[in-house]
């Protein structure tokens, strides 16, 4: 019987949560990394005890950590021999320097600050790490200050991928309230050239090449807060979505408005329908039924928890615009968390299961489609990311 | 030899469980000991100082013999009693938050 992996990184360390196909009962590991900010953890789908693990602290920086036994020990790759046999001086893997080399790189100029101001770009943290589909030693990075780096030596070294801050609007961008981070990316099963990015608050970017030359792909979107609201780039994406079942077809949880692409970014259109409120952060889509997604709606612009305590997964079946609650299982009264931007998960089994983790340290599992739910845990620190394997 | 002290979380990254013991040939500074430090324990790179600029980390600070050393010159001689090993070199995350 198939086996469930769920990676859980919180602001205090790791956790991993394992199940049998059932996902009623569970086996909880952790914390790893205890004290410090675990931002992302994702396995490779080429490798499922390939694991890569992003570990940040205010104080000691970026740390990029590896399990190749599926979570049970870890290493800082690159943390071995300071030099190759050769004598050359070895790439440490927490190294995130932004490529301002002659030839593939881009020069660092600035971008804006909150106040409009230009301002220097300096790395900060890996926000997602995103291993590719095929080879497990190739793992790309979302960092802040936006830019997506990769690796293809199992996270030892990391090289920007400059095409993409460098296209030309880079100086235009701007952080959203969490920082300027690249939070998502999307591989494209179909195109190994193709792959999706989002940063908050710059909006959409695809590459078609390979990750050479990008593109903002924003149009459709409205965002009030901007001083031209359908502008090119500026917008508030919080996460992007898409069912490696049907590559193209995207969602996105915007600051506000939830939105729906079926040519690839090319164009977006409102789906967010009947929600209470259309602000939020996770957004993901079913792994049986392309059609089927879910968001949790969070009230806004200040509040970030929530509407009227009550804490609704929503759920469309129609790809959008037309939503129901679903609320059976988790707390209906006096609920004040928040679901964080990539804290929402689905796993491969049928019918899919749906997970999600809180601001309050709750990681709540659906194995219904999301009609019913139960806590995993009730007290972890609070969730910053949730990723769900599906093991043989 | 120099002792180091570090912090909680980079003993932990580091995988020490207690004060770090380096051979450090003079003139024994912040730089040449940090440098031994990293070549030692490379998961330490970046923890530190900036891996570009060598810069202290903003929220990190040295002291040794009771006297701040944060704002010395990396290339400033340590006190004889760091050097003689008598005295540790202290790396400490700065305190924030209550």
């Amino acid at each position: 019987m198939s086996q469930v992996r769920v990676l859980v990184g919180t602001r205090k360390g790791a956790f991993i949560f394992t199940s049998d196909g059932k996902r009623e009962n569970w086996e909880i590991s952790g914390p790893f990394f205890a004290g410090w900010e675990m931002y992302h953890l994702k396995g490779s789908p080429a490798d499922p005890n390939r694991i890569y693990a992003s570990q940040t602290s205010s104080w000691f920086g970026q740390v990029v950590q590896r399990s190749d036994d599926g979570g049970k020990t870890w290493e800082a790759p690159g943390g071995g021999l300071t030099t190759t046999p050769e004598g050359f001086p070895k790439p440490a893997s927490n190294r995130f320097v932004y490529d301002t080399s002659e030839g593939t790189g881009k020069p660092l100029t600035t971008h804006q600050f909150y106040d409009g101001k230009p301002h220097p770009w300096e790395f900060k943290r890996v926000w997602h790490l995103e291993p590719s589909l095929t080879d497990p030693d190739t793992v790309y990075a979302g960092v802040e200050d936006a830019a997506i780096f990769k690796s293809a030596d199992g996270g030892t070294s990391w090289h920007e991928m400059a095409g993409l801050r460098g296209h030309g609007t880079g100086s235009q961008w701007q952080p959203g309230a969490g920082g300027m981070c690249l939070h998502s990316i999307i591989l494209d099963p179909s195109d190994p050239k193709r792959m999706w990015i989002a940063i908050s608050a710059a909006g959409a970017f695809r590459t078609d090449d390979g990750g050479v030359s990008w593109k903002p792909i924003n149009k459709g979107l409205y965002s009030q807060y901007i001083p031209n609201p359908t502008a090119e780039i500026g917008h508030c994406v919080h996460h992007i979505a898409m069912s490696p079942s049907r590559p193209g077809v995207l969602f996105m949880q915007k600051h506000w408005d939830v939105m729906r692409s079926d040519d690839a970014g090319e164009q977006w259109h409102e789906v967010s329908g009947n929600l209470p409120t259309d602000f939020g952060f996770v957004i993901d889509v079913n792994s049986n039924d392309p059609e089927t997604i879910y968001v949790v709606p969070i009230k806004s612009d200040s509040e970030h928890f929530v509407p009227d305590g009550k804490l609704r997964v929503y759920r469309s079946r129609a790809g959008g615009n037309e939503w129901e609650p679903l609320s059976k299982g988790l707390p209906q009264s006096n609920c004040y968390v928040n679901v964080l931007r990539d804290a929402m998960s689905v796993d491969k089994m049928d019918p899919c299961g749906v997970y999600f983790g809180t601001s309050g340290g709750q990681v709540y599992a659906s194995n219904d489609n999301g009609d019913s739910w139960t806590a995993i845990v009730h007290d972890l620190p609070g969730v910053l990311s949730v990723e769900v394997q599906t093991l043989p | 030899m120099i002792r180091v002290v570090l912090p909680y979380h980079l003993r932990n990254l580091a995988k020490v469980s207690n004060e770090v013991v380096l051979e450090v040939a003079e003139p024994v500074t912040l730089r040449s000991v940090l440098d031994a430090l990293e070549a030692r324990y490379p998961v330490l790179q970046g923890t530190i100082r900036d891996h570009i600029s060598q810069q202290r980390r903003p929220f990190l600070r040295f002291f040794a013999c009771e006297e701040d050393l944060s704002h010395e010159s990396p290339d400033a001689p340590l006190p004889d009693a760091v050097v003689s090993g008598k005295e540790p070199l202290l790396v400490i995350g700065a305190i924030a938050g209550g």
